[in-house]
């Protein structure tokens, strides 16, 4: 597979605190790839360098370089807006807008003005919300509050929203962590759907998770990449032994 | 029923199972044959075979160890993927006596023909059967069915006692004949293990099925 | 020993407990009950004189009859004014605290805002009268709405802004997680969102400067007559209740009462219709 996003030498700092230390990683197209670790590890952190999203924090700041399809997202003249098209998020609590759930999904396709007209405008929202295993459950009420729609129904509604403005990556911070273990097996089996046409970043404390539906697992601690590797070796055979006591429930 | 993430291993898992076993089963076919009909080449083809038989184990173990790591599988799924890494050596072990059988037979067939090899193909055919009702056994979890065939062992044995008495007399009679009858002795013995080994599978059936550990007790209810 | 030790203990615990629910019920009973006094005496003394030519008549010498319907119009006509200004600069200035505000010049705004709440309306007044009244050679409607927006503003913008700040971040990150820039997510997301806090602070500022008095003394003045036009001295409510009260006869402050009623009236009706039309749809 090719590679989709390469951060070189990525240092990041909250004021004078540094959360990142020297990360370089290489992350495959079309992959899920799950950053592990403890809390406050950095892999939040890090997983909001690659959309930008850090930019909305004034004491943060970056070193280093964060290609995807070999350019530069930090470059200066950047049109982060269109970035942010490209490399859609996720968050870890559905944070769905107090619309309706036809609006919260139109949404993005509005401002981006991606649609002809108005049917055509439907047409995506549909789609969208089929890819995200949502249409059968809200087909009858688009127009009620998305308030109105449970935990892990929210959050797909958020993933909908995001897919709606085709984006190429899919950035997801704990997805799962607020929801129960059915509607949690649905964003999981949701998340090895995408993954044939999406490229996925997924930040999970969940290590059985990572297990579940990652291609790839990179193992974060104290701000530095400590190990990454196919899921397979890391959950069967990880190289370094602080992985191994990670993985195993010794720490953490 | 859902399909989940594990469904998909769980299948691959089945399959490879039961094309080893399919596998097994025809080397144990061949071996005898490649004995009864004097077919040398037929024989050493069973021995390159096995090669095979050992690659095809080395990925079920793979895999097996691949779902029980990330896939965190519970209650059927769970035994199910242990009763498979467990069946696994035993076929393979299964396949190793049929090779050793083609061994023999290499060497049988450049003696003269023995009338014994009948007697020897009865065993055979039993441990056919045995082998073929236990893999549809498991594939159908039917653990009446596996405890049905743990009872068939005892009329392998009772064969292989017969067998053994006779050779013996044979070459106590005729030394000339001894070379034959030891190795014929050795195809015997090749058999009765293998209906000991597909006891053990129709045990981890009746594991699979009823979550009972059959294997060491006395009583086989 | 320790068993009725537990018990007295137990016992002193509830006699403590429901003295606490008795007085706290009897200090809400007081504030409800001043309140109704209050209204009540109000309506009391002022229905007489409440009539439809009460409503609708302009002042007239005393004794034939009369009423407060120019003062009613003046202050919608100030109000609506104040409001026309206020409203847009206040809220405007509230958005800007609220999403760009956190370096030395927003708290130097919000300083002076909070300042600004604390100035004593009458010099807002007699501010108002040295830069319009002066300069237009006359009082008029327009230097009264103008001082009414300039005490508006400064609550406004405070409201608003702690009612965008109470949007939570989580939302705006959605937006701009779309590819929405900053200024979308403060107008499409975030506004609508705070929409039904800021409505309920523009209201209430707004029955704020009804009731305000002082201020319309030096700007807008008063006057016998209905004015359609800004240009005027214009009568307001609370200027003519002041009028009523402080002349000689015991009919003016009759009419006084009843306009007090009407300007309370008014004000209540302007605070159900707040409830009603900004309650929660999504």
């Amino acid at each position: 597979m090719d590679t989709k996003i390469t951060i070189s030498k990525l240092n990041f700092y909250y004021g004078k605190n540094q959360a990142l230390y020297d990360i370089n990683l290489e992350i495959p197209e079309r992959e899920v790839m799950a950053f592990i670790g403890p809390s406050g590890c950095g892999k939040s952190t890090f997983l909001r360098t690659l959309n930008r999203m850090n930019d909305t924090i004034p004491i943060a700041r970056m070193e280093g370089k964060v290609l995807i399809d070999g350019k530069d997202i930090y470059a200066p003249k950047t049109d982060v807006v269109a970035l942010r098209r490209k490399v859609g998020m996720v968050f870890q609590k559905s944070n769905p807008f107090p619309k309706s759930i036809f609006e919260n999904v139109a949404y993005g396709i509005r401002i981006n003005r991606m649609h002809q007209n108005k049917s055509d405008l439907e047409a995506r929202v549909e789609t969208a919300l089929k890819d995200s295993a949502l249409w059968d459950e809200v087909k009858d009420r688009l127009n009620t509050s998305a308030f109105g729609l449970s935990g892990g129904q929210q959050q797909r509604l958020c993933i909908a929203r995001a897919l709606a403005v085709q984006p190429e990556v899919i950035l997801m911070d704990e997805p799962a962590s607020a929801l129960d273990p059915i509607a949690t097996q649905k964003i999981e089996e949701l998340i090895v759907t995408l993954k044939k046409n999406y490229t996925i970043a997924i930040v999970t404390h969940n290590m059985q998770q990572a297990a579940r539906v990652s291609d790839q697992t990179a193992f974060f601690m104290l701000g530095k990449l400590i190990e990454v590797n196919p899921t397979q070796v890391m959950f069967t055979s990880p190289e370094d032994k602080l992985t191994e006591d990670y993985i195993t429930g010794r720490f953490g | 029923m859902e399909h989940r993430i594990i469904d998909q291993n769980l299948d691959i898992l089945r399959d490879k199972l039961l094309l080893l076993g399919g596998t097994t089963e025809t080397a144990v076919h061949k071996a005898m044959r490649s004995l009864t009909e004097r077919d040398s080449d037929l024989a050493r083809m069973v021995i390159e075979e096995d090669k095979l038989i050992n690659k095809m184990e080395l990925e079920i173990d793979r895999l097996s160890i691949e779902i029980l790591a990330l896939q965190q599988p519970a209650a059927h799924d769970l035994r199910f993927v242990i009763s498979v890494a467990k069946i696994t050596p035993v076929l393979e072990r299964i396949a190793d006596h049929a090779a050793n059988i083609a061994e023999a037979a290499i060497i049988l067939n450049d003696e003269p023909e023995s009338n014994q090899v009948s007697d020897l193909s009865l065993m055979a055919q039993i441990a056919g059967e045995m082998l073929q009702a236990a893999l549809d056994a498991f594939t159908s979890e039917d653990s009446d069915a596996s405890r049905n065939i743990i009872k068939r062992d005892k009329e392998i044995d009772k064969n292989y006692n017969r067998v053994f008495g006779k050779l013996m007399g044979i070459m106590s009679e005729n030394p000339q004949t001894t070379t034959t009858a030891a190795y014929l002795l050795f195809v015997a013995k090749h058999l009765e293990r293998i209906g000991d080994y597909v006891k053990d599978i129709c045990e981890l059936n009746v594991y699979l099925t009823e979550a009972a550990f059959i294997k060491h007790s006395k009583k086989k209810k | 020993m320790t068993i009725i030790m537990n018990e007295l203990i137990h016992r002193r615990r509830k006699l403590v407990s429901s003295m606490m629910t008795v007085l706290t019920t009897a200090c809400a009973v007081v504030a409800i009950l001043i309140l109704l006094i209050i209204l009540s005496y109000i309506a009391v003394r002022g229905i007489s004189a409440i009539n439809f030519e009460f409503l609708t008549d302009t002042p007239k010498p005393v004794g034939e009859g009369g009423g407060i319907g120019n003062a009613i119009l003046g202050s919608a006509m100030m109000s609506l004014l104040a409001s026309l200004i206020g409203l847009p600069i206040g809220i405007g200035a509230g958005v800007y605290l609220a999403e760009f505000g956190d370096g030395w010049y927003g708290s130097t705004v919000r300083f002076f805002a909070d300042t600004l709440t604390g100035v004593p309306s009458i010099i807002v007044g007699i501010f108002v009268y040295a830069l319009v009244v002066l300069p237009m050679g006359r009082q008029s409607g327009l230097a009264g709405g103008i001082a009414l927006a300039i005490i508006m503003i400064p609550i406004i913008a405070r409201t608003t802004e702690e009612m965008i700040r109470l949007v939570p971040q989580s939302m705006r990150e959605g937006a701009l997680a779309l590819g929405a820039p900053q200024w979308r997510v403060t107008w499409n997301i975030v506004m609508p969102a705070a929409a039904t806090g800021i409505a309920t602070g523009a209201m209430l500022a707004i029955a704020r400067i009804s009731g305000e008095t002082a201020p319309l003394l030096f700007t807008a003045l008063n006057s016998r007559f209905y004015n359609y036009f800004y240009d005027q001295p214009m009568s307001s409510l609370t200027v003519q209740i002041y009028n009523f009260a402080t002349g000689p006869f015991e009919i003016e402050h009759q009419m006084a009462w009843a306009a007090t009623l009407v300007l309370v009236g008014l004000i209540l009706i302007i605070n159900i219709l707040v409830r009603i039309l900004t309650r929660k749809k999504y």
